[in-house]
């Protein structure tokens, strides 16, 4: 039973990085109806922009909780200035292009990101100074730590505070505005330029955010490390409904947590013949599932042209 | 949305299809006036300078970056020692000259490097270091005639295909696994125990002659999981493992999946022994599993660097010339290229053909110690130490000679039976 406790804590904390990657992903999907494939490399940008900032500082001696903030402020700091000039340079002038062009340009960017990085940093692999001396809580025989704990709620926070802005604040106000006719939105006197540029930097912040976490936790980061974070948040987002801040949360959590029982789980109930290396497959399976049954995902609405 | 998963693999399957086109042609364009190389050292006047190339393909790029470029340092540091030493072959002058390709790591990129060195006319080839590569692109060298020496590639089947092109400097996996086996279930007493591999032609090679010797020497297997070589999260599969109860993990793969897992594994409370091959007994490993690799064992192929018989001299001499230390395989690299030198001086030529059967033949003192090859070309009585990591580094804690006994725990002597047999030896070694 504790065995199938920690598996469900893995999952958790995996779905949880998952989901605030899936929240950019899925609010700049709301807006604009743009898939933004760039994203999971807007988040190794970021965790790699951490990663040298705390290296460096953390070399100069300077004491560690501040190290931490400054990698994070940096990371946040070049994620919004990349996400904003990517829109402004390769989604704005495509704006009233047919579907498939920004898409073109999004897969376009994302390459571009990645060799980018690859030019800067190097391929190899970078170990992240350990920041956060994680400590370790024992409860009913699960091995929990608090950087874990912080990642969840973390999560949850970004997803409630994202829901709140969206809901409550003037710009949220503007953001469904322009979701709902970027037209008439404009014709109301909403900027629509500047909320979508906005969108953009909150979801940038939010990916950059996300990067850095995944260097804590796991400790190394790479210049390939957004490709696959982009594939699951995207299959996360989809899975819970995508363009729907809530559903990317739900889906991201759910999506951990499915992988997590199935590396686990998946050798013992085929008696060895699907190794945990498989897992994958159970992942993207639940995403054919869900899309054959209920294409705009457990939490979407269906929109006919979305979705 | 689905649609734009497709666009995008089928957008890269249209990349590769146009590089494929375009290689293809390049091909066709070099079959034309690439014949077999010709015999360089044919020149009638001896004084001239002869050029032979010779090929480094090693992963220059990627996770495994570090490892490569080792390789090929130690190719470069014996191609400027031989130039430094005017070798004379057949008459003239030679001088010799590194053409170093990335191979990524990557299979089919290694097949591709292959092609790319044949047709660069190289002499001769040092590579590759993923088993992985070296066994796809070992087909196209020996159709070339080009003889390959691999620094590190231990998975048996590659010395196993027949080409009498395909050496290695290494002792095996079925030479290397077995000695981790016994090492386990003998040294370190491990009753029960967990086996973790990352899919590649290595891990899984390694994982599974260590599995059958340990398993034939009594221990019970209590998970065998499998990882890829790309990824990074192992909770579930340790958490799975945790559940076992093994007092012993073995995991056959390199340092970037090595590293994060011994940290992973802290973070779960597993107190088990952590074991591995060669891939992880790097300084990097260290560095990525940081105060958590204390304690960790790993296998090395050859003597321990500081005690091969030019260790010393060519450590030195590495760490001024490159301004780093030695990772793992460059004094192998420095010996592959010596040992083909020295086959051209005996065959009095450069060419390929010429030379080809001398290499078969070598009796060389070289930095790893002596090298001699058995008749699939395999190093013969490759020692293989199995080192720990105390302080912060690694430390040799015994060093075994397949063939021989082992060095420091005489009780051994009798399962360190030889493995230079092929590949069903482990299993069957233990009666």
């Amino acid at each position: 039973m504790d065995i199938f406790l920690q598996q469900l804590v893995n999952g958790l904390v995996l779905g949880s990085i998952y989901a605030l990657v899936a929240l950019g992903y899925t609010m700049v999907y709301g807006i604009l109806g743009l898939i933004n494939f760039a994203h999971g490399d807007i988040c190794m940008i970021g965790a790699l922009t951490a990663l040298t900032v705390a290296q460096t500082l953390a070399a100069m001696g300077l004491p560690l909780p501040l190290v931490l903030l400054l990698s994070v402020l940096a990371a946040v700091l070049v994620c919004i200035a990349l996400g904003v000039s990517i829109e402004r340079v390769a989604y704005r002038p495509l704006r009233h292009a047919p579907r498939l062009a920004p898409l073109i340009t999004a897969i376009g960017v994302s390459i571009l990101l990645q060799y980018s990085a690859a030019l800067i940093w190097g391929k190899q692999y970078f170990s992240m100074p350990e920041l956060v001396k994680p400590s370790e809580i024992a409860l009913a025989g699960v091995h929990l730590t608090d950087l874990q704990v912080f990642i969840f709620i973390l999560a949850c926070t970004v997803m409630a505070g994202l829901l709140w802005f969206i809901r409550s604040s003037r710009m949220g106000r503007a953001m469904r505005a322009t979701e709902q006719n970027p037209e008439v939105a404009g014709l109301m006197g909403v900027d629509v330029n500047r909320v979508i540029a906005f969108t953009f930097l909150l979801g940038s912040a939010i990916g950059a955010v996300a990067g850095v976490m995944v260097v804590l936790y796991y400790g190394i980061g790479h210049y390939f490390m957004g490709f696959m974070l982009g594939l699951k948040a995207f299959t996360a987002a989809v899975l819970g409904g995508i363009g729907n801040v809530a559903g990317a949360m739900l889906g991201g959590l759910l999506l951990g947590v499915i992988e997590s029982l199935a590396a686990g789980y998946i050798g013992d109930l085929t008696g060895g013949v699907l190794g945990s290396n498989y897992r994958d497959i159970f992942a993207f399976l639940v995403l054919i599932l869900v899309l054959v049954f209920r294409p705009s995902g457990i939490m979407g609405q269906h929109t006919g042209d979305r979705a | 949305m689905l649609r734009a998963n497709v666009l995008r693999a089928g957008l890269s399957r249209v990349i590769g299809l146009v590089t494929g086109v375009a290689f293809a042609f390049t091909l066709s364009g070099c079959g034309q006036d690439a014949p077999p190389p010709k015999p360089k050292a044919e020149a009638p006047k001896p004084p001239a300078i002869v050029t032979v190339r010779i090929g480094s393909a090693s992963p220059l790029t990627g996770p495994q970056a570090h490892i490569g470029i080792d390789i090929r340092n130690g190719v470069q540091l014996a191609i400027e020692d031989a130039n430094a030493a005017n070798v004379e072959i057949g008459g003239s002058k030679i001088q010799f000259e590194l053409v170093a390709e990335d191979d990524e790591a990557n299979p089919t990129k290694a097949t591709t490097v292959a092609q790319k060195l044949v047709d660069a006319k190289v002499a001769a080839v040092v590579g590759h270091f993923n088993s992985g590569a070296s066994i796809p692109a070992s087909k196209i060298y020996s159709d070339a005639g080009i003889p390959q020496i691999s620094p590190s590639s231990t998975n048996p089947k590659y010395t196993l295909q027949g080409f009498k092109t395909t050496f290695r400097v290494v002792a095996h996996d079925d030479q290397q696994g077995p000695t981790l086996g016994r090492f386990a279930t003998g040294n370190l007493k491990a009753k029960a125990i967990a086996v973790i591999d990352d899919s590649t032609a290595y891990g899984q090679g390694l994982a599974d002659a260590f599995e059958a010797t340990a398993k034939a020497a009594g221990a019970k297997m209590v998970a065998r999981e499998h990882t890829t070589d790309k990824d990074n999260d192992f909770k579930a599969i340790l958490t799975k493992i945790k559940g076992k109860k093994p007092d012993l993990v073995m995991f056959g793969g390199i340092d970037p999946q090595a590293g994060p897992m011994v940290k992973q594994m802290a973070q779960l409370g597993i107190k088990a022994k952590y074991i591995g091959g060669d891939g992880m007994q790097t300084p990097n490993f260290i560095k990525l599993a940081d105060k958590y690799s204390e304690g960790v064992m790993a296998s090395m192929p050859g003597l321990p660097k500081e005690k091969m018989p030019g260790g010393k001299a060519f450590l030195e001499k590495y760490k001024t010339k490159f301004n780093a230390e030695v990772e793992l395989f460059a004094p192998m690299g420095y010996d592959a290229v010596m040992v083909f030198i020295d086959a051209m001086k005996r065959a009095g030529s450069t060419d390929p053909a010429k030379f080809l059967p001398e290499v078969g033949k070598t009796r060389l003192d070289g930095v790893i110690g002596p090298i001699a090859f058995d008749e699939k070309g395999d190093l013969v009585n490759g020692p293989i130490t199995i080192y720990v990591v105390k302080g912060g580094k690694w430390e040799p804690l015994e060093t075994v000679t397949p063939g021989g006994a082992a060095e420091a725990k005489p009780a051994e002597a009798p399962m360190a039976a030889p493995a230079d047999k092929p590949a069903a030896a482990p299993a069957a070694e233990k009666k």
